[in-house]
C-alpha cells in the first residue's frame, strides 16, 4: 500500500471511530468499511484501527479472523460466494461449482490473477427454495445452472470495468 | 415463492399504522398480558415465552434499555425471515416499537446478517417512511413520554451470532462468542443494559396478537404450542417456499401440503434439528414434540442420508466458534467418523463411541450450537444405520 493511500484510509478510520465516540461497538462497522474499500484488512490497517479505538492490534486481528466476511488476504473486486449448504447441495451446487472453476480458471478459495474475482463457498444464504444460490458481492443469484454461470460472470466483468470497488454498485 | 392460500395470522391483513396506534393506547402491563395470554413462544427456534422475556426486561433496573431484532437467520433451510424483512418490514418495525414500549426501551437495533445486505436499502427506506409518519422517533402516536428509534447493524458472516449473547458480543465489537448465562440479556445485555432479543417473526406475530386478541391467536395450534408458525420448506418437494401453518400439524400433513409425500425423511429444525424418518411422519411439529424455528428440509427416496449427515457436520465444523472444547473438537471428531463410515471403515464399537461423544456434546457444550450440533448425526445414524452400512460395504 502506498504511504498516501494508508494515510487516507487512516484518516477515514479515525473519522469513523470518532463518530462512534471511539467506542468498541464501532469496531465492526469500521472493519466492514475498510474491507469494502481496500478489499482486505492489512496489518497496517489493523494497527491504525487499534490506535483509533485505543485497543491492542491483536484484539482487532481476533475480530477480523472470526468473521467470514472480513479477511486479511486481498480479495477480488467481485467475491463469488456459492452456497454449499444442504438444500443448494441437493439442487445441484456441485455442477455449478465445477463450472464456476472452469469459467474463472481458479479453484475455490482463490482469486483470479487480474484481481477481478474471488471464488468461495459460503454457508446457507437463505435461498433454500430457489437453489443453487450464490452471492456476488451483495447481489443474490438464484436457480443458478452451469449454463447461466458464464453469463453471470461476464456480466460483472463487462458491466463494471476494472475500477469499481466492492459494494459500490449495489 | 409459494405461500399457503389461507392467510391465518402472520399473513392475515392488518392496518399497521392503526394497529400500532391502538396498541400504544393500552397500558404496558396490559400489552404484555395480552402477549402472555396468547402463549406466544419465541419464533427463532428456542421457544422461550415472549411475554416472560419482556416482563423480565421491563422489570430490570436500568436507565437505558434495548430491543434487538435478531435478523441473523442462518439456520440451514430457513428463509422465512428473509421474506418478512423484504415484504413485511413495516410490521416488523411496528412490532419492535411495541416491544420498546412494553419494556421501556428507546433504542432498537436490527442485527441483519451480512448475506442479506441487499435487503438493507429497502429496510432503511421503511424506517425513514415510518419516521415520516411519526411511528418512529419522538412522541410516537402522540404519546408525550414515549420515543423509540431503530437502526440497522450489519453482521459479518457468522452463524453463531444468531445466538443472542453471541449477537450482543458482536454488536459490542467482539468475536461472536456466546457468554455464560446467567446473567441473561434481559438484565445484562447490550452495553450491560437490559436487552430483549427477539426473532423477526416474533415481533410481527405480536403486532397481530395485540390487534386481534390472544383468544383469536389461540384458536390455532395446540395447547402448549399456540398459534401459527412460518415454515421454510425446501428440498425434494414439488412446492418449496414459505408456508404459514398451525402449530401441531403432523409431518405427514405438511408433506401433503408441499407435495413431498414420497419423502423418506424430513429434517425438522435445520442442521441443529432432528431428522425424522418416514415411520415417524405422524409426529407433530410443536414445542412439545418436534420443535423447529421454521426449517423443513425434505429428503426424497433416492437421497443418500450419509451425505446429508456429512453436509450438516461440515457446516458445524465451519461455524463452531471454537470457544469450548466439546463443540470445537466434537464436531471435528464426528465428521471424521462420518468419513470413516463413508469409506466403510467404521466399526460398530467406534460408532457407539461416537454416539456417546455426541450425547456428551449435548450436555457439555456451552451454547445451543454445540448442544445441538450432534442432533442430525445421532438421528441419522439411529434411523439409517443399515442403509449406511449396506451402501458402504467394502467386502467385495
Amino acid at each position: 500500500m502506498l504511504a498516501s493511500e494508508r494515510d487516507q484510509l487512516k484518516a477515514e478510520i479515525f473519522k469513523m471511530a470518532k463518530k462512534h465516540d471511539q467506542h468498541r461497538s464501532g469496531l465492526i462497522p469500521v472493519l466492514q468499511h475498510v474491507q469494502n474499500v481496500s478489499r482486505h484488512i492489512s496489518p497496517e490497517a489493523m494497527q491504525d484501527i487499534a490506535e483509533a479505538f485505543k485497543i491492542h492490534p491483536v484484539e482487532v486481528q481476533g475480530v477480523v479472523s472470526f468473521y467470514s466476511f472480513l479477511s486479511t488476504e486481498k480479495k477480488g473486486k467481485f467475491i463469488v460466494r456459492l452456497c454449499r449448504t444442504i438444500s443448494c447441495d441437493m439442487a445441484g451446487k456441485e455442477a455449478v461449482a465445477n463450472q464456476l472453476e472452469n469459467e474463472l480458471g481458479i479453484e475455490f478459495g482463490e482469486t483470479t490473477d487480474d484481481g477481478m474475482f474471488t471464488l468461495e463457498f459460503t454457508n446457507c444464504l437463505g435461498m433454500c427454495d430457489q437453489g443453487p444460490a450464490m452471492l456476488v458481492n451483495e447481489d443474490i443469484h438464484t436457480k443458478v445452472t452451469p449454463e447461466t454461470v458464464a453469463d453471470i460472470i461476464d456480466n460483472y466483468r463487462n458491466r463494471f470495468g476494472a475500477h469499481v470497488t466492492q459494494g459500490e454498485h449495489a | 415463492m409459494s405461500k399457503t392460500d389461507k392467510k391465518l395470522v402472520i399473513f392475515s391483513d392488518i392496518d399497521v399504522e392503526k394497529a400500532l396506534k391502538s396498541a400504544l393506547q393500552k397500558s404496558r402491563p396490559d400489552l404484555i398480558n395480552e402477549v402472555r395470554d396468547s402463549g406466544l413462544k419465541g419464533r427463532g427456534g428456542a421457544g422461550f415465552p415472549t411475554a416472560v422475556k419482556w416482563n423480565l426486561a421491563a422489570a430490570a433496573q436500568g436507565d437505558r434499555k434495548f430491543v434487538i431484532c435478531n435478523a441473523d437467520e442462518g439456520e440451514p433451510g430457513t428463509f422465512k425471515d428473509r421474506l418478512l424483512l423484504t415484504d413485511y418490514a413495516d410490521q416488523l418495525v411496528a412490532g419492535m416499537v411495541l416491544a420498546g414500549y412494553a419494556v421501556g426501551a428507546k433504542e432498537g437495533i436490527i442485527y441483519l446478517r451480512a448475506e442479506y445486505a441487499y435487503i438493507r436499502k429497502d429496510l432503511e427506506a421503511t424506517l425513514e417512511k415510518m419516521r415520516g409518519k411519526k411511528l418512529l422517533g419522538k412522541k410516537i402516536a402522540g404519546k408525550d413520554n414515549f420515543e423509540f428509534d431503530v437502526h440497522i447493524h450489519m453482521g459479518s458472516g457468522a452463524y453463531i451470532c444468531g445466538e443472542e449473547t453471541a449477537l450482543i458480543e458482536s454488536l459490542e465489537g467482539h468475536r461472536g462468542e456466546p457468554r455464560n448465562r446467567p446473567p441473561f440479556p434481559v438484565t445484562v445485555g447490550y452495553l450491560g443494559c437490559p436487552t430483549s432479543v427477539n426473532n423477526v417473526e416474533t415481533f410481527i406475530t405480536v403486532l397481530h396478537i395485540v390487534e386481534k386478541g390472544a383468544k383469536w391467536f389461540k384458536s390455532y395450534g395446540t395447547e402448549k404450542s399456540t398459534g401459527t408458525k412460518l415454515f421454510s420448506v425446501s428440498g425434494d418437494c414439488d412446492k418449496p417456499g414459505v408456508y404459514e401453518l398451525p402449530m401441531g400439524i403432523s409431518i405427514k400433513k405438511l408433506l401433503e401440503t408441499v407435495g413431498g409425500e414420497d419423502a423418506k425423511a424430513v429434517q425438522v429444525g435445520g442442521a441443529s434439528g432432528t431428522c425424522v424418518p418416514r415411520k415417524d411422519f405422524d409426529r407433530v411439529i410443536a414445542y412439545e414434540d418436534v420443535s423447529t424455528g421454521g426449517s423443513i428440509i425434505v429428503f426424497g427416496p433416492f437421497r443418500d442420508m450419509l451425505e446429508v449427515a456429512v453436509n450438516f457436520m461440515e457446516f458445524f465444523c465451519d461455524e463452531s466458534c471454537g470457544q469450548c472444547t466439546p463443540c470445537r473438537l466434537g464436531t471435528e471428531t464426528l465428521l471424521e467418523g462420518l468419513d470413516m463410515l463413508d469409506e466403510g471403515k467404521c466399526s460398530l464399537k467406534y460408532l457407539r463411541e461416537l454416539c456417546s461423544l455426541g450425547e456428551t456434546m449435548q450436555v457439555s457444550s456451552k451454547c445451543g450450537l454445540g448442544q445441538s450440533a450432534p442432533n442430525a448425526f445421532l438421528s441419522i445414524v439411529e434411523n439409517f444405520k443399515s442403509e449406511i452400512f449396506d451402501s458402504r460395504c467394502t467386502c467385495r
